[in-house]
């Protein structure tokens, strides 16, 4: 299956000599929605790092007292089944949210970025078994594998962070692997062979660099997928658990159960969800626009 | 052509026996079998030699190899055997739930393709003006909200509105399509708004592409009517990748909409996909994998055919 057209560059975009900041001024103006994603992204990183400031409850006690309270001014957004201020839990489950989603989308895009790139530079049979064997984990439902981790290994989040990187570890070396096939033509890895480094040396040190446009764009594509898959696990009850705070697991349960007594505790933490997944693709989207010279408005 | 037909079909065979492997092994890496499982509620019963007896009526105490030996000749000869814990053939367990499933991914499919193709043309003719990011923000946001919640929207929304639930228990369609529809348009519209995004998404990053080559200009030069350029030359160019995505997320949603299938207590594939495993009905989960595997791999192999078949630039060798 490699004839459909990638969705990134085939070489990536060399970066200018202007200085960082001059291209980020350039990004933010030529791309105001690209630059909207990632204010959002980054007010939601420093949430999620200053989460024990600023909340106003601890996201553990419970209140009895205070079930199922509609939002007021002492909790904004009210309060869920057990009494817990659901501000508070969206705060905090930002944090699982991050951690979820780069972890994935970082150990995702790298390992899958290697393995591709290596199955690319070796060619021949060793492509061709890792070809089969990327098919094999690609065919493989999703849904299964996570909750095989999760049987095996139970719930938590570095379970869950294993249970969503492994199926993205395919989709990205099918991407870093046809973006290698036209870098290993070129002349600068034949010099680097002629002069004798090592394979590991190659693949790392000079075919890796040069697949970084597709790579920052996985990696950017997969952080809002790594947000919702987590959200849909611990919905299941396959992810994250109880007591930490989750988005998925907050829509999990009392929020069904109590949705027309109590529906905020179903509509916050889901607009959590879209708002984070929503930030996160404006960013990666104008991120591919500015790095593929393919889809550069004329 | 037929040779590379031939080579792909041959292609499907390693690859699903891989499947087979993995997901072979994995049930039985999982801690727990069937038969604990069932006699866990009944402690007293549940001595070894009970434990034992029931083991070896279901075969699972011959070796590993043979087991796995009986499991794929029987699926040669596309024999699946019996589900493990309701005892009932396999294909009537699957078929039950595969018709919901089925006319659910049918009717996302449906709303997402009527809702994508216009809003992806609109799109990509007024590139970067206030439509394009209006479609552009309509189908980000597609992609941003879990289709599961949504359906809890739905559910509130028609709870709180009109203080009316959809029914509870599914009716075929051919039993009383008013009553079908009035259960099933609720989940196919929460999964159809997400994939209607990826579908608009496509269709408009195609039509850009198409609109830029030269055989589009040359048709703009001879002074041909806009509509016209628009559905003969540059749409039919253009639907192809739209195609592709479409058939893949079809294949997806006929095993992978479990979470979905839960908001709406729909009994559909992701529903036995869950229940098999929580009762390590082996049988059952491996036959389901199997089947999920063949989909998307088939899917995919249509697609490339599909693309060879319609876009003469590319051959295959």
């Amino acid at each position: 299956m490699a004839i459909r057209p990638a969705t990134v560059a085939e070489v990536p975009d060399v970066a200018g000599r202007r200085g960082w900041l001059a291209q980020v001024r350039d990004f933010c103006r030529e791309r105001p929605l690209g630059a909207i994603g990632a204010a959002v992204v980054a007010a939601n990183i420093l949430v999620a790092i200053s989460a024990n400031v600023i909340a106003p409850y601890d996201p553990l006690t419970t209140d009895y007292g205070a079930m199922l309270a509609p939002p007021s001014a002492g909790h904004w957004l009210g309060t869920d089944a057990f009494g817990r201020d659901v501000l508070t839990r969206i705060l905090y489950g930002s944090r699982t949210a991050m951690l979820v989603g780069f972890a994935c989308a970082f150990f995702g895009a790298t390992i899958g970025a290697v393995i591709g790139v290596a199955s690319a530079y070796f060619a021949g049979k060793v492509d061709l078994i890792v070809q089969r064997v990327m098919d094999i984990f690609l065919a493989f439902p999703l849904i299964i594998l996570a909750l095989a981790v999760v049987s095996i290994l139970g719930t938590g989040i570095q379970n869950v962070i294993m249970a969503i990187t492994i199926p993205m570890i395919p989709r990205a070396a099918l991407v870093a692997r046809s973006s290698a096939l036209a870098i290993r033509e070129l002349p600068y890895v034949d010099a680097a062979r002629a002069a004798g480094f090592r394979h590991r040396r190659i693949i790392l040190r000079h075919m890796l660099p040069n697949v970084m446009a597709p790579y920052l764009i996985m990696l950017t594509a997969y952080l809002g997928q790594a947000i919702l898959l987590e959200a849909s696990l611990s919905f299941l009850g396959l992810g994250v658990s109880e007591p930490t705070a989750a988005w998925g697991l907050m829509l999990r349960g009392a929020a069904v159960q109590f949705a027309e007594a109590a529906p905020w505790m179903a509509i916050f933490p889901g607009l959590a969800i879209s708002l984070a997944v929503f930030a996160f693709n404006l960013f990666g989207d104008s991120l591919r626009d500015a790095l593929d010279p393919r889809l550069k408005t004329q | 052509m037929a040779k590379y037909i031939v080579k792909r079909l041959l292609l499907m065979i390693p690859t699903l026996l891989g499947v087979a492997v993995l997901i072979f092994f994995l049930m039985r890496v999982v801690p727990g079998d069937i038969v604990e499982l069932r006699f866990a509620g009944e402690s007293a019963f549940a001595q070894k030699e009970n434990l034992d007896k029931e083991r070896a009526r279901l075969g699972l105490d011959r070796p590993l190899w043979e087991q796995f030996v009986t499991w794929m000749l029987g699926i040669m000869r596309l024999d699946f055997g019996t589900s493990m814990w309701t005892g009932s053939p396999i294909i009537e367990e699957i078929q039950l739930r595969a018709a919901l499933s089925f006319q659910l991914a049918v009717m996302a499919t449906i709303i997402a393709v009527v809702l994508a193709i216009p809003l992806g043309v609109v799109a990509a003719l007024k590139q970067d003006t206030w439509v394009d990011y209006c479609v552009r923000i309509f189908s980000i946001a597609g992609l941003a909200t879990p289709s599961f919640w949504l359906g809890i929207v739905f559910i509130l929304m028609l709870l709180i509105v009109f203080k009316w639930l959809p029914p509870m228990v599914y009716t075929p369609f051919w039993v009383n399509p008013w009553q079908n529809m009035l259960q099933l348009i609720w989940p196919a519209l929460a999964v159809g708004y997400r994939y209607s995004a990826v579908a608009t998404r496509m269709t408009r990053s195609a039509m850009l592409e198409v609109l830029r080559e030269d055989y589009i200009r040359t048709a703009r030069a001879k002074g041909l009517w806009q509509k016209l350029i628009l559905s003969r030359h540059a749409l039919k160019n253009a639907m192809l990748p739209v195609l592709a995505v479409v058939a893949l997320e079809f294949a997806f949603l006929m095993g992978g909409l479990v979470v979905t299938e839960q908001v709406f207590n729909l009994n559909g594939l992701g529903m036995l996909f869950v229940e098999s495993v929580a009762r390590r009905d082996y049988t059952l989960t491996q036959a389901l994998v199997m089947l999920v595997a063949f989909v998307f791999i088939f899917v995919n192999f249509t697609v490339d055919l599909m693309y060879a078949w319609l876009d003469p630039r590319i051959r295959f060798r």
